[in-house]
């Protein structure tokens, strides 16, 4: 698990002009033509017994909405799970690491891996590679040491573990929301609803969320997946 | 009681014709012929100790170690050959090192135990290298299971967990010792604990030194308990004084005693 950091140097150009980016979005800019990205909103929340976490479903192209229903909240473990935001093929790629490490592990150790190791993991594969990737990842779930846990881990590879994470370019409309409205001692389904009205709130005003909320809550004994359609939004559209 | 090898002992990558392999046992010779290690896994803690016979009347004493700290919550005792004991504690460490840095948490006992057995077994596999001719105790406590273990490799590249483990000249008495101990009761409260286990060590490693005519020899002793805030430290020198002590005493007291049992008999 050795990626030789190769530092390249920086080959972006300042704009000369500030026009000069053609009125594309700050997060096109930086992918590759025609490369998806999940410009997002990700949200996970620790209550007592487990995590929950939520994510919109749009994957765009520039103005082209390439998914309108795809899933962004993937499982790394029996009991880990992971929200990706950023490019669509990177984080892919870095999942499906994590996931291979993780399995390996836990048979190497014969017990279930707990969420900071994953959250780890996908640091150190963030931080270690990240000159070529474009991450932001919320890696959250239960396990028997610290119970539910949540890790944020954002562009560039740090890894904070959190009362709460939100993330993605949906995120920072809603930041005034979620510290307004979170409460420490939470349970599970006021953590539910507080996820589902801050990504609609985001939704709404962001062009690169949208479509529906996916959740999943994660509990000791399980793992429940819901979905609420566009039609079904607390706010918005 | 040992075969000759006659012809099939010459590398460590030819078995015999009943199935051995003799430059492993060879291996094993060595620390047999070596100073006695022993471990022993408390109700509360697991206690290491290793008994260096002071060869040479100008070594100054505590300078060579035998206990080496692998990490913050794991720690090595080695005999037999003193320089391939620092080959697989420096392996250790990187083990160690590597584990956290990867996965972010201190490597479980299991896990360090396979890794360097599977170290120590790469050894005896190929033609141009040699068995190590040493053993390994390790102790090691999991933060996250809070479970304490005690793990011992032999050169043969086995590695099991113990109650408790002996190693070296005097393993066969001290194996016969360690299993009066009340280290394994199904009730877990009447189990010794790291306290009382110092005593008993360094009670055993006395015992075998009984007939006196034996060269001087220094105790090194550390442990991994509560007390130490589950970090692998020495045991404190005046501790291991009191224990050698009372070691001492205990075994001249026995002695008496058995004298006066003789005694009575032969009236």
């Amino acid at each position: 698990m050795s990626y030789m950091n190769q530092s390249q140097p920086n080959t972006h150009q300042p704009y000369a002009n500030a026009y000069q980016h053609d009125g594309k979005s700050a997060e096109t800019r930086n992918l590759k033509p025609g490369e998806l990205s999940t410009g997002t909103t990700i949200m996970a929340i620790p209550f007592e017994n487990g995590v929950v976490l939520g994510a919109d479903s749009r994957v765009s192209t520039g103005t082209y909405v390439a998914n309108r229903v795809s899933d962004k909240v993937a499982q790394l473990h029996d009991r880990i799970w992971c929200c990706r935001s950023g490019s669509a093929a990177d984080t892919q790629a870095l999942t499906d690491y994590v996931r291979h490490y993780l399995s390996q592990l836990a048979i190497e150790t014969g017990r279930a891996p707990t969420v900071k190791t994953a959250a780890h993991l996908m640091r150190r594969l963030c931080y270690e590679n990240k000159d070529n990737l474009m991450a932001g990842v919320i890696v959250g779930g239960w396990d028997p040491v610290e119970k539910g846990s949540v890790y944020n881990i954002p562009l560039g590879g740090t890894c904070i573990k959190m009362p709460f994470a939100i993330g993605g370019s949906g995120s920072t409309y809603i930041y005034g929301l979620v510290d307004s409205l979170y409460k420490e001692g939470m349970g599970e389904e006021e953590a539910k609803q507080l996820v589902k009205k801050s990504i609609s709130h985001a939704m709404a005003r962001d062009g690169s969320s949208g479509g529906v909320i996916r959740t999943v809550v994660v509990k000791e004994d399980g793992n429940t997946r819901e979905y609420i359609p566009g039609n079904e939004l607390p706010f918005g559209p | 009681m040992a075969s000759s090898g006659s012809g099939y002992d010459l590398s460590s990558s030819t078995f015999s014709p009943d199935g051995r392999i003799f430059q492993v046992e060879y291996a094993s010779k060595a620390v047999e012929n070596a100073g006695t290690a022993l471990g022993l896994k408390c109700s509360n803690g697991v206690v290491l100790c290793v008994e260096k016979p002071l060869l040479n009347k100008m070594l100054l004493t505590n300078s060579s170690r035998r206990i080496h700290s692998i990490d913050k919550h794991s720690g090595v005792a080695i005999t037999g050959f003193v320089s391939d004991g620092r080959q697989i504690v420096n392996r250790a460490r990187e083990e160690c090192s590597n584990y956290e840095e990867t996965y972010g948490t201190k490597i479980p006992t299991k896990v360090l135990g396979d890794r360097l057995a599977s170290y120590v077994h790469y050894f005896t596999l190929h033609g141009s290298l040699r068995p190590f001719g040493t053993a390994a105790l390790i102790a090691s406590y999991d933060p996250e299971t809070k479970d304490h273990a005690l793990q011992m490799i032999e050169p043969s590249g086995v590695s099991y967990q113990y109650y408790a483990c002996a190693a070296g000249k005097g393993r066969q008495p001290a194996r016969t010792e360690l299993e009066k101990l009340n280290i394994n009761k199904p009730d877990k409260a009447e189990n010794i604990n790291v306290r009382e286990g110092v005593k008993q060590l360094a009670r055993i490693i006395h015992l075998l030194h009984e007939d006196g005519k034996d060269k001087p020899f220094e105790l090194e002793m550390s442990w991994l308990c509560e007390e130490s805030g589950w970090e692998h430290k020495g045991v404190p020198r005046d501790f291991i004084k009191e224990a050698v002590d009372w070691a001492k005493k205990d075994i001249l007291e026995t002695e008496e005693y058995e004298s006066d049992e003789d005694e009575e008999m032969e009236d």
